[in-house]
């Protein structure tokens, strides 16, 4: 009985022991070390047996720096290790990362506001070579004289339309007299969309839709579509009428109140998307992001409002009927004078930026990962492939042919490079913080259920927009 | 052997000590500290003092509507849990066909996690409230009680296990007496065997009670705090502080603490309190 129960407490002992030292290396996040190199090819880095420790932003793209870290690794002898955060939890995995003794050498940060969060930690960036590729520079996050996050790829989005659905439309016998247009790319402006979304809504019918936009996604954590990348128009514009030259995130971090002027030009296009949607109003608040690329997918919208990520999703819903060479993207109109000439949104929300707390030697090792990555032939392939990481990468080192050749994001090339179009570019990474986006979100929901009037949604941005700037 | 469990007491509880130490005593006091605070990584810490504490309860008084989201909710959910529970186990001991099938099926719910159920019931009530044009986050009024049928179905599997455990053993011949003595069947209830499960009582008022102040996984799917903030709890408040805005991690420390010693407060009161009530058969 004794033995027995000495027996019993080892064992105890023992898995008690060992689930602490199971805590201490359980992480949710996969870890992608490469085996070590063969051997045979000499290390051609300084660094060679050094550890770069990336951690990386898009889940989606985990198992393709894996393959990254092994041909680095051949090449250079420099090790790579990549830890992904899971999908919305890139500054809690980042809080806990870096205050490790073995902390991120390269991390993301979001913008101004990131950078302010993370400045401490951010390297000077400016003498790289990577900065000096860098194509558009005033999307790179300053500081001073510094350069502290350099954008590793651009993002587009827009209203992403069906052109089998609308070349429909457009050879209706019976359309509205006061529809000019004869093609979709013929919509210049806002007056135009709304008399054409509203005279497809009239034919719903014969079109086989039930709406013209897919749902207002306004369910718990769905409603970024609304909260950020629609209120970076009106705030774009309200923060270039402030100063024209200056990049309109810059100025717009600076402001410690915005008086939202556009306001009612966003209404006008929210309104239309709530009015002409496949979904009845009130019961927006069940509808998530994936709902609305489903309906995109399946026909029964013909518009959605997305970016040239959404591909990949419409592609892989179950049933999906449109066709590669059907989806196009048209900018968002919001009734703005001029906007005959505005683009669709393009940016980013990715900075690299590199830890200034790590060892020297390993400051030095990232850059030089960093500009193998996105200068050397060998890692420009992991980039722009669709296949790989699949970026627009923002640097003169990728040629015209260099591009990912998915559809949307064919489109953005198309719009970037478009002769007398201004595009709008992402100023949403001056809004303060999560926080405020999401008050924003639920003044919108009040406001689609009827809750609420134009006027509050608007005092309420303004609102919440001093309440979070005074906090930080 | 008293020797030699001295002698090797050392050894014995070392492990477990170190583990409590590593994993909950350390990250407790320096959760504290932290609360005194203005930091994004641990090791960044500079001293504030109180500031976070006065932030906590300013700040649009979110944090005090939580309060009082939560403290309706537990009042409502521990009566609730607990009664229904307490009616099933006293069915569920009669010698009827089928109690251990529908102990099962009772208990089944509590197997599920938060997060699984809190989607599960977005998609049922969603599917309800659709009939009226609503949907669970339209009010704070829907994600209310959505919570409160969310947890009694989760719970109440759980509570009547419990209480099943407790009147199977009332002593037989104590409720003999009570039935040769002539006593009614509520008499017996009310005399013999509440008095006498007194101790399951108590510990499922303990954990209806903590758990509808800690909960979080199913707030944090049914509803997410949704509209506005007008429907999280106190832990989902506390979590969105620390995450939703840059600089703030140390105010929702600070709420954490407060969130600590409210919690136990009412636990220790709690527990003192039935305690009292227990009797020895």
């Amino acid at each position: 009985m004794k033995q027995w129960k000495k027996g019993l407490a080892a064992v105890l002992a023992m898995l008690t022991a060992g689930s602490i030292a199971a805590c201490g290396s359980s992480n949710t996040a996969s870890s992608g070390t490469a085996p070590a190199g063969t051997g045979s090819a000499p290390a051609k880095s300084a660094y060679a047996g050094e550890t770069v420790y990336y951690l990386n932003f898009k889940p989606e793209v985990a198992d393709v720096y894996k393959e990254i870290a092994q041909e680095y690794e051949m090449e250079t002898g420099v090790k790579l290790k990549v830890v992904t955060a899971a999908s919305n939890t890139y500054e809690q995995t980042l809080k806990s990362e870096l205050a490790k003794s073995q902390a991120p050498t390269i991390f993301q940060i979001n913008g101004p506001v990131g950078y302010n969060n993370w400045k401490d930690y951010c390297l000077d960036l400016k003498d790289t070579d990577l900065y000096k590729h860098l194509t558009d520079k005033t999307l790179a996050v300053t500081s001073g004289s510094g350069v502290y996050g350099i954008p590793n790829c651009v993002e587009g989005y827009g209203i992403i339309y069906n052109d089998a659905i609308m070349k429909k439309y457009f050879a209706l016998a019976d359309k509205d007299k006061s529809v000019t247009a004869t093609s979709a790319d013929q919509i210049r402006n806002f007056a135009t969309l709304k008399a054409v979304v509203e005279d497809m809504t009239k034919h719903r019918d014969e079109l086989g839709i039930k709406g013209v936009f897919s749902s207002t996604s306004f369910s718990n954590g769905e409603d970024w579509r609304w909260q950020t990348h629609l209120l970076n128009i009106p705030l774009y514009y309200e923060w270039k009428d402030i100063n024209a030259t200056q990049n309109p995130a810059v100025t717009g971090y600076a402001q410690k109140e915005i008086a939202f002027r556009y306001a009612d030009n966003y209404k006008n296009i929210f309104d239309l998307y709530l009015n002409n949607s496949v979904t009845r109003k009130t019961l927006l608040g069940g509808k998530s992001v994936d709902d609305s690329m489903a309906e995109f997918a399946m026909e029964k919208s013909a518009m959605v409002q997305n970016g040239s990520w959404a591909w990949s999703q419409i592609s892989k819903v179950g049933g999906n009927k449109v066709r590669k060479s059907d989806i196009k993207f048209l900018p968002i109109y919001t009734g703005v004078s001029g906007e005959e000439k505005q683009g669709i949104c393009y940016g980013t929300e990715n900075f690299l930026s590199v830890n200034k707390k790590a060892d020297e030697k390993l400051q030095k090792a990232s850059v030089e990962f960093l500009n193998w990555l996105y200068t050397s032939s060998s890692g420009k392939k992991y980039v722009y492939r669709s296949d790989k990481l699949g970026f627009i990468a923002p640097f003169d080192t990728f040629s015209e042919k260099e591009r990912p050749d998915d559809p949307l994001t064919q489109e953005v090339s198309k719009w970037m490079s478009g002769k007398d179009v201004t595009n709008v570019t992402w100023s949403f990474q001056a809004f303060p913080s999560q926080n405020f986006k999401n008050a924003v979100g639920a003044s919108l929901l009040k406001y689609t259920q009827g809750k609420e009037d134009w006027n509050g949604v608007k005092a309420d941005v303004v609102n919440d927009w001093k309440s979070e700037k005074e906090k930080s | 052997m008293q020797k030699a469990l001295k002698k090797y007491a050392a050894f014995f509880t070392l492990p477990t000590l170190l583990a409590f130490a590593v994993a909950f005593l350390a990250p407790f006091l320096i959760g504290i500290y932290l609360s005194f605070t203005k930091f994004s990584t641990i090791t960044d810490a500079q001293w504030v003092g109180f500031g976070n504490y006065a932030k906590a309860f300013e700040q649009g008084g979110d944090f005090l509507h939580s309060l009082g989201f939560t403290a309706c909710f537990a009042a409502i959910t521990i009566v609730s849990i607990n009664g229904i529970a307490f009616l099933f186990a006293l069915m569920l001991t009669r010698k009827l066909r089928g109690t251990n099938f529908f102990r099962t099926v009772f208990f089944m719910p509590n197997l599920i996690g938060g997060i699984v159920l809190g989607y599960i019931w977005q998609l049922i009530l969603n599917g309800v409230l659709y009939h009226v044009g609503q949907t669970v986050i339209s009010d704070a009024t829907y994600g209310f009680w959505g919570l409160v049928v969310l947890v009694n179905w989760q719970m109440i599997g759980y509570m009547m296990v419990i209480y099943i455990a407790g009147i199977q053993n009332v002593p037989q011949d104590l409720l003999d007496a009570a039935a040769v003595d002539g006593a009614s069947s509520g008499q017996v209830l009310r005399h013999v065997t509440i008095p006498m499960v007194m101790p399951s009582i108590t510990i499922c008022l303990f954990l209806t009670l903590t758990n509808s102040f800690r909960l979080f996984d199913q707030n944090l799917a049914l509803t997410g705090g949704q509209p506005g903030k007008d429907s999280a709890m106190l832990a989902l408040n506390i979590y969105q502080t620390f995450y939703g805005t840059p600089g703030y991690e140390g105010v929702g420390q600070a709420k954490a603490v407060v969130f600590f010693l409210l919690v136990a407060g009412i636990a220790l009161l709690q527990l003192r309190l039935t305690k009292r009530k227990e009797v020895e058969a």
